[in-house]
This record gives structure tokens, sequence and C-alpha cells, in this order.
């Protein structure tokens, strides 16, 4: 591959397709290795851009402003009804045990430390990682990306950095307007439906809440952030095959950044509870 | 191989193909393709679609890289610069688009005046160029319209404008009328004789319409009468220099099938070419 951002042809030296099991297992794992080293180049390129001028803050205010204002009608409701929802499902377990009260430590704690980050990742990568995706691969479809290199701008800090530290500063953002959403859809739902305090609730979600939790819930964001817009340009700026692999690149970068959110989620965890068992 | 007439002292191509090679999954486009352009020149790359036209001038501009071969742009070898260096470079350059590839997001005026606004220019003078440009290819009324709202053709002269906005010296034309209507591909043919004639640019152009070579190789634009007009009405020496300026470089199959001037091309006998005569 050259060193030519985003382009990905005029390799002499690729093999030629092999027709036996092998073979073909040979060729994909190849090209899966491929794909993953350019992802990471990109993905490396995105943030060392930061490091170096030109800037585009403009760019990068209009992406804040699209990812962050764009995303938050979906992320306060869909955060008003997980809270609301959680009261319910925990509240319902709890009344048998005569333990309603707890309920605001429950929903305080899932909230922030998972279910918050977690779910506005993946609401954000649903509507950003596809849009970045699609806008991108029609950029680069119909030469725009080139004619944007002819002129001497460099693609990656004009379109990618951009984009990626956009989202990585809104969605920290979005997530904590979430959590704050989710913790007042769940008072409501446990004032109306387990009959609990106002006051009740607050006191007990705030007293769960610990520094390492917090600090828990606003780092996963910043990942979250970084997989989605990456993934969303890398899928945006391979895209082959005209308008019809533009299609199938946002899905595949809705997909992809969904499931690595959730992944990455998993090893954050671990290394959050293992970082607060150390440090505080 | 004939090239323009110098000054007596050795003169290097502004553009130069040395033994270039080009290759992807689907196997080699180009085997092994060496030309040169010389500064003023206007070279006519003819082939059928597929032919790796378009992938010369993207060659030329930095970007694609070949798999093998030196392609040298103004002195510099385009092959082995590194990204950073080459985007340096293509602020010598202008590039016209196929289909345009204006920003669809950003005005007329925006996408003329992208590469100024890119080199922090002043906003006055970044005004008054756009105008300028926008006036050569006469859409002056269009700044504030969308890419979106403009037809094909205006399209296309709104591209030849964001490539001339700089003033460069190498302009690549990639089938400039391809899908025009007979009236509006003269249109865009008119521009590049101005651009050719006024400013004295390089131009490589790909085409698969030879009359577009033709028109370039018998006309000129004379900037007193403001008229295109035929190299032999052309005021005394300037017809034989303008004449030799045009070239012609037939590609197949990965090679140059052909390379020569305009009538050397019209009198072939060849019976591939004569396939692009009628």
């Amino acid at each position: 591959m050259s060193n030519a951002p985003f382009q990905f042809a005029g390799d002499a030296s690729q093999p030629e397709e092999s027709l036996t099991v092998l073979g073909v297992l040979n060729d994909s794992a190849k090209r899966l290795i491929q794909n993953v080293q350019d992802y990471f180049f990109l993905a490396v390129r995105s943030l060392a851009n930061i490091f170096s001028g030109p800037y585009y803050i403009q760019d990068l205010l209009d992406q804040m402003d699209g990812i962050g204002v764009g995303s938050l009608p979906i992320v306060l409701v869909s955060g008003f009804f997980i809270g609301a929802v959680m009261v319910l499902q925990t509240g319902a377990q709890f009344t048998r045990f005569g333990q309603t009260a707890l309920t605001g430590d429950v929903v305080a704690l899932a909230l922030v430390r998972e279910l918050g980050p977690t779910l506005a990742g993946i609401l954000v990568a649903g509507r950003c990682a596809s849009g970045i995706a699609s806008e991108l691969g029609a950029m680069l479809v119909t030469e725009q990306v080139d004619a944007m290199r002819a002129m001497g701008t460099d693609p990656s800090r004009k379109l990618v950095t951009p984009r990626v530290l956009g989202t990585i500063l809104v969605l920290p953002l979005l997530t904590a307007l979430m959590d704050f959403i989710g913790l007042i859809g769940g008072c409501a739902a446990s004032v109306l439906s387990l009959r609990l305090d106002v006051v009740q609730f607050w006191t007990r979600a705030v007293d769960a809440l610990e520094f390492a939790d917090i600090m828990q819930g606003m780092t996963k964001p910043l990942v979250f952030g970084f997989i989605l817009a990456t993934i969303g340009c890398y899928k945006g700026l391979t895209v082959r095959g005209g308008t019809q692999g533009v299609g199938r690149a946002t899905t595949q970068a809705v997909v992809l950044s969904s499931v690595l959110i959730i992944v990455s989620d998993t090893f954050l965890t671990k290394l959050a509870l293992f970082l607060s068992d150390k440090i505080f | 191989m004939s090239l323009p007439p110098t000054n007596g002292g050795f003169q290097p191509p502004a553009i130069a193909f040395e033994h270039v090679r080009i290759a992807f999954d689907e196997g080699d486009i180009l085997r092994d393709v060496s030309f040169r352009a010389m500064p003023r020149e206007t070279l006519v790359l003819l082939g059928e679609t597929g032919s790796g036209k378009t992938l010369s001038l993207k060659m030329a501009a930095g970007l694609l890289k070949p798999s093998a071969g030196r392609v040298t742009v103004l002195g510099h070898h385009v092959e082995s610069m590194p990204e950073r260096e080459l985007l340096d470079l293509r602020r010598e350059i202008g590039f016209v688009f196929q289909e345009g590839a204006l920003f669809d997001s950003m005005s007329v005026g925006e996408n003329v005046a992208y590469r100024l606004r890119e080199e922090r220019a002043d906003e006055d003078e970044i005004d008054a160029r756009v105008k300028e440009a926008l006036r050569f290819v006469e859409l002056e009324h269009t700044q504030d319209m969308l890419p979106s709202e403009l037809s094909g053709g205006m399209r296309r002269r709104v591209s030849i404008a964001r490539a001339l906005i700089s003033r460069p010296p190498v302009v690549l034309y990639d089938s400039p009328t391809a899908g025009l209507d007979p009236v509006t591909s003269q249109t865009i043919i008119t521009l590049i004789l101005r651009l050719r004639d006024i400013y004295g640019v390089t131009a490589l152009l790909a085409t698969h319409r030879l009359q577009d070579g033709f028109a370039l190789a018998n006309f000129s634009f004379d900037a007193d009468s403001k008229k295109v007009v035929r190299m032999s009405d052309a005021p005394a020496g300037a017809s034989a220099l303008d004449h030799a300026a045009t070239r012609f470089v037939v590609l197949r199959e990965g090679l140059v099938y052909f390379e020569g001037g305009p009538d050397e091309l019209a009198g072939t006998s060849d019976l591939y070419l004569q396939r692009f005569l009628i």
C-alpha cells in the first residue's frame, strides 16, 4: 500500500486468488490483517493530527454541533425511559423483600457506571457512525475526497480529525445528560409506581455514587466516541462499489461500532474496577 | 517524438512518465507507459474506457502511486514524494474531474474559493479572485448557488474556475466533455483554449472524443478580439508554435499505441486509430 492516505489500490504485489480451502482462508486472513492495519493507521493519524497544524476549528465546531446537539433528543428521550424501566424492573424485585428504598442506589449505579455510557455510545453510533460513513462514502465515490487532496488538503485533517475529536468531546457530555435524565425518569417511575418519596430516591441515588463510579462513567464515553467515529470514518473512506457500497459501508459502520462498544465495555469495566481498587 | 520549439536551450518537461506501470487486484492497467509534456504544451490522452487515462492523470497529481516507473511533474518525482510534500506540489496543479467533483455542501463561490481559503488568503482578495474566475467561465451569477442547482455543463465550468483560481502552471482535465451535449462541449473546449492561450498552462487532457483534441490543435483564442480563431487565421508566428503545442497519446492495452501530432493522427492508416477518427 502506498503512503497516500486512503489509497488502497495500486499495489502490484497482491497475491492471486487461491481456489483451495486453505488458500481462501489464507487470502481472507491477509485481507483482514490488511484492513485492521489500515484502520489503525487511520485511527492513529486522526489523533496525531491534533499535535500539528493546519487546524480546522470551524469543522470541529460544526461536527460537535451536528453530533452533540443533533443527538440530544434521542439521548434524552431514551435516557428518561431507560431510567424509568430500570425502576419498574428492579422495584418489582425489591418489593418482594420490602427494600424498595434501594431502587435509587441501583438505578444510579447502573446508569452512571454502565447503561449511560454504553447506551449513549450505541445510540450515537446508530445515528452518527452511519452518518459519518455515508457522508464520507458519498464524498469518496463522487471524487470529492480526491478533489480535496488535489487542492492540497489532507483529508485526514479536514474530514477525519474534526469528526473523531468532535465525537470524543461531546459523547461524555451526552452521557452525563443521559445519566441525569435517566435518574429523573427513574425518580418519576419510583414516585408514580413504587410510591417512593422524591427526596428519598435522590438522596439514596446520590449517596450511592462514589468518585470512582463517575470516573468510570465519564472515561468510557471517550473510548466509545473514538471507536464509533473512527469506524465511521474508516468505513466511509474505504467504500467500494459506488452508491451500493455506500449503503453497505453505512450498515457495517453501525454494526461494527456497536459491537466494538459492547466488547470494549467489558474490558474497560474490568480495568476501571481494577484501578478503583488500587487507587480509590 | 516532435516537441514544441524551444529557445535553443534545454527545457525540462513539465510532466514526464517513464516506464510507468500500475496494477490493481484485477491485473495491470498500465504496463509500460512513457510520454512527456513540455511547458505550455497540451497532451491529449486518448483511449477507450478503462485504458488508464484517468489513472494517468491521478498519478500525475500524485493521487495514485505507480507500481513501477517514474512520474515527474514540474521537476518533482511524485512517485516517491511523501503525502505532505505532495500536498504542497498539488497547489501548482489544477485538476478538473470528470463530473466536476464539486463539494456539494458548499456554494459555488465557496467551492471556487476553497484553495485560497486553505492558503489563508485575505478575504477581499479571495472575493475578487473568485469573481474573476467565475467571470472567466461566465458564471458570475451562480456564486451563491449550490452545485446541485447547476446543470452538468455548468458544474464542469465551475470546476474549471476552481482549478484556475490559484493560476497553476499545470492543469489536468479528466474527460471534461464526457456526457455533455455538443454545444456545451464546445463551451468547455473554448474555456480550455482560453486557459491555454491566456495563461499558458501545460495540460494533460484525457478524453475519448478525438474532436476535442483536434479543436485544441486547430484553434486558438485570440485575446485581442476575444474570439476563437483557426490556427491558420492566427497572427503570424503564433500558429506554428501553438500547432506544435498539441500532441496526442493513444493508450491501448496498457501501452502507448500512438504518440504524435494532429497531422500524423489525422493521416494515419492504422485501423485501430481510424476508429477514433470516425
